[in-house]
């Protein structure tokens, strides 16, 4: 046998290799990629938590926004609270949508730790949850004055994650 | 002093010294050997020893936290809860990368010091070496848990005062025994790769080498073969749909190191009783590890995105790949240079045992490629930026299908045929009787079971019967008729049959529940009644469940044979508090020859559920003949001639020509 065929596994996986580096380079750029990222944020007809008035997509209409997903059941979005009411305290508009929770439970929550948000939807079954495509709490979407979403972060925000977000919010404007 | 407040230095202060000591293991040993000192070859087993119960004690550390609740510790705090119960807190150890890498590397000391205590019969500069390899591995996944996942990192100043929960997915007990015991066989392929790397070290691949690597390799094997059933158990009834196999990246993972150590097994047969195919052996125990660090590589590194994938991070996925690279890539130039260039020096005729597993070894070899390029496929077209896919189950089903029966053919014949040279006229004598009643059962499968001709059933069921009858018959021939002489086979023998046997009930297992599963989606409110697959099930009530860290819709059901009752279910569907994740929890009335299958899906007004309710027959078989299999490589990895230790010593000094005339 030619000792050069003993090669051949070893060029193989030389080749493998630098597809998988190549692969990881590119999974870098889109993590969880959202179908939504570009379009309208998806249309709906809900109540207000705070008012009890009727809110649509046309509410969102205006300044840039974050849009943030919470519930109560949900550890994170405690942790996360602190840090949006900082946000709210910059002068960044902040929607929330009360996902899968129970109304009289979460009036109660923003009055204990601070309301940050400009208004909340209340989405006890989640339907506009499912429409965004919601994983979990907390996620948060990036959307501009036009109602088009244009990021989305899943998990809390904290001045880490903001760090990278700003920009892109501050792009918006 | 507080116990709780240091233990998690304590432990990584354990997993520090480990690494230290593999690195002294991977070293002194191997200087050792160049120098012929036996004093420093000899530390090898102490210091392998020494890494284990470090890593132990490491281990034991993060247990502890766990147990105690210790939420300054980060992973404690992103994967416990107080109130998860015990037991999931002690399996929340393997919950999630960090922790689970430290498993795997604990893993890794135990088989090292394992090796170092049964290897008395082993030359000393083959234990350096083996151990010394083994240290290598232990440093650069130790210094990647270190570097990249360590699980002692504390939230101090303010630690959380409750943990985010385990995932509920993972709650249950499938998942407290499936990927330790996954792991174990991803692991213990290690010590085939390092008996290998050091026989090519050596120079000397020869049937010693072989004989030593073989229990090994089937110890690893076998704890693959029962952590891929476990794995699909759990899937079967965890994720609530009643499928059991789903081709998906993680599954395809373990799947092709074990294709790959099957293979192994039978190639390193043949290296062992006729000194053939050695550089081939040498390439296979190579590839078997390399996949079940590809296994690894695949689950943590986020480059196929998978429901198993609970971390994604590439910063590891790079590290990953640069210890892929120096470990596969290293091996292989290290095969490429030292493997032997002469040719075997054996003879053997085309039809012959040896044959035989070389066709073996193809089948099983194409079978994992096949698997190998379902999986890269996606990442393929994702880099030529021609979009995400994924293969769906239907590609690998029409690869898989064909081949299995292939090898299931094979599986009859090859066992029944000699070495060297075999006739096949003899053969066709032996098995003809045994194929025609494989095939007369076979055809009449379908037509008793649903009156109508089904092909598949026919072939699946013909060649699952097939195995399993050529294999009792060529054990009633070889026990002459005397059920008494039955154990005097030889446990080597024995362990074998039953494997294959395995893979014949596997087989049928298989094919039932694939042509002949049903199921259906009804609307069923409290009171009504349904009937399907020749069971009536009654919704009796529904109720509300509190648990320890979750609450439960859930529904009670009788379900009647005819007016007798079989069973009373309750399927659940919980919500987990801590994360608000919903989980399906299905019901299941087991048989040997079918599984009653309920599951909860969407609720409906009026009270109503909708329901899906399935029958699957044979669905235990398929994992029963893992089970067998498991057995079968048990008593062949007990056989007497593995513990001799003068044989081995005799055998290892004859010279490669001297294995022309030893032939068993």
């Amino acid at each position: 046998m030619n000792r050069a065929l003993l090669f051949i596994p070893l060029a193989v996986f030389f080749a493998m290799g630098v597809l998988f580096w190549i692969g990881i380079g590119k999974e870098n750029k889109d993590v969880l990629p959202s179908p939504l990222i570009g379009k309208p944020f998806p249309e709906f007809a809900a109540q207000a938590l705070e008012s009890g008035t009727g809110v649509s997509a046309d509410s969102l209409l205006g300044q840039p926004m974050l849009v943030n997903v919470w519930a109560t059941w949900c550890p994170t979005c405690k942790a996360e609270h602190a840090f949006l009411n900082t946000l709210a305290e910059q002068g960044i508009r902040i929607i929330g949508i009360n996902y899968k929770d129970d109304d009289f439970k979460a009036k109660q929550w923003l009055t204990a730790y601070g309301n940050p948000y400009e208004f909340n939807v209340s989405d006890p079954e989640g339907k506009l949850g499912l429409d965004l495509g919601v994983y979990g709490a907390p996620e948060t979407f990036l959307v501009d004055g036009d109602g088009i979403i244009r990021a989305k972060h899943v998990g809390d925000l904290n001045p880490r994650v903001w760090e990278k977000l700003k920009p892109q919010f501050d792009a918006m404007q | 002093m507080n116990l709780q407040a240091i233990a998690p230095e304590f432990g990584q202060l354990a997993l520090i010294l480990a690494l230290v000591l593999a690195a002294f293991q991977s070293i002194v040993p191997l200087v050792g050997v160049r120098a012929r000192r036996e004093w420093l070859m000899a530390y090898a087993r102490p210091l392998a020893t020494g890494q284990a119960v470090f890593l132990l004690v490491s281990l034991a550390a993060l247990t502890y936290s766990f147990l105690v609740d210790d939420f300054s510790v980060a992973y404690v705090a992103a994967n416990s809860n107080t109130a998860l119960p015990t037991p999931y807190k002690v399996s929340a150890v393997w919950g999630a990368h960090e922790g689970s890498l430290l498993l795997w590397v604990a893993m890794l000391g135990c088989w090292g010091l394992a090796v170092a205590w049964f290897s008395s019969s082993l030359p000393l500069t083959m234990v350096a070496r083996v151990l010394s390899i083994m240290g290598m591995i232990s440093v650069g996944f130790i210094l990647f848990t270190l570097e990249t996942s360590n699980p002692f990192e504390r939230i101090l100043p303010s630690a959380p005062a409750e943990g985010a929960d385990l995932n509920p997915l993972l709650q249950d007990f499938g998942l407290i025994v499936h990927p330790p015991t996954l792991y174990m066989g991803y692991v213990g392929l290690s010590v085939a790769f390092a008996f290998a790397l050091a026989a090519l070290m050596g120079g000397r691949l020869d049937a010693a080498w072989a004989r030593w690597s073989r229990p090994w390799t089937v110890a690893a094997w076998i704890f693959l073969t029962l952590g891929i059933a476990l794995g699909s158990w759990w899937a079967y009834y965890e994720l609530g749909w009643g499928g059991w196999w789903f081709w998906d990246p993680v599954e395809n993972a373990s799947l092709m190191p074990w294709l790959v150590a099957t293979a192994l097994i039978h190639s390193l047969a043949v290296t062992e009783k006729r000194g053939l195919f050695k550089s081939w052996t040498v390439l296979l125990a190579i590839f078997a590890f390399s996949l079940s660090l590809l296994g690894t590589f695949l689950v943590r590194s986020g480059v196929l995105t998978s429901v198993h994938a609970f971390a994604s991070d590439p910063e590891r996925g790079v590290f990953i790949l640069a210890l892929l690279g120096i470990c596969v890539g290293g091996s292989l130039l290290l095969y490429a240079l030292k493997a032997p260039t002469v040719a075997s020096v054996g003879r053997y005729d085309w039809v012959s045992r040896e044959s035989a597993l070389l066709a073996n070894n193809l089948v099983l070899m194409v079978a994992a490629l096949a698997v190998l390029l379902g999986t890269l496929y996606p990442l393929v077209i994702d880099f030529l930026g021609m979009g995400k896919i994924s293969v769906g189950a239907a590609w690998f089903n029409t690869m898989f299908v064909p081949l299995s029966v292939l090898l299931s053919l094979l599986i009859g014949m090859g066992a029944i045929s000699r070495w060297k040279s075999d006739r096949i006229e003899r053969i066709r004598k032996e098995l003809m009787a045994v194929f025609i009643a494989s095939l007369l059962l076979g055809f009449a499968t379908p037509i008793i079971k649903a009156s109508e001709m089904n092909w598949q059933v026919v072939m699946g069921m013909t060649v699952g019967i097939w195995v399993i009858a050529a294999s009792l018959w060529d054990m009633w021939k070889k026990a002459r008729g005397q059920l008494s002489r039955v154990p005097k086979l030889g446990l080597s023998y024995l362990g074998m049959i039953i494997a294959h046997i395995g893979v014949g009930i596997s087989v049928i297992g298989v094919t039932m529940v694939a042509n002949y599963s049903l199921e259906k989606s009804v609307r069923m409110a409290p009171g009504e009644s349904a009937e399907f697959g020749g069971y009536r099930f009654e919704f009796v009530e529904a109720g509300h469940i509190e648990g320890p860290n979750y609450t439960s819709e859930a529904t009670r059901f009788n379900v009647y044979d005819g007016d007798r009752l079989i069973d009373v279910m309750t399927p659940e569907k919980r919500r987990y508090t801590a994360r608000g994740t919903v989980m399906t929890e299905a019901e299941i009335d087991v048989t040997l020859l079918r599984d009653v299958y309920v599951s909860m899906g969407e609720p409906l007004e009026n009270g109503a559920w909708g329901m899906r309710l399935q029958v699957k027959p044979f669905m235990r078989w398929v994992w029963l003949g893992s089970l067998f299999m498991s057995l079968g490589g048990l008593l062949a990895m007990l056989d007497k001639r593995y513990r001799r230790k003068q044989t081995v010593a005799k055998t290892a000094n004859q010279q490669p020509g001297a294995m022309k005339e030893q032939t068993v």
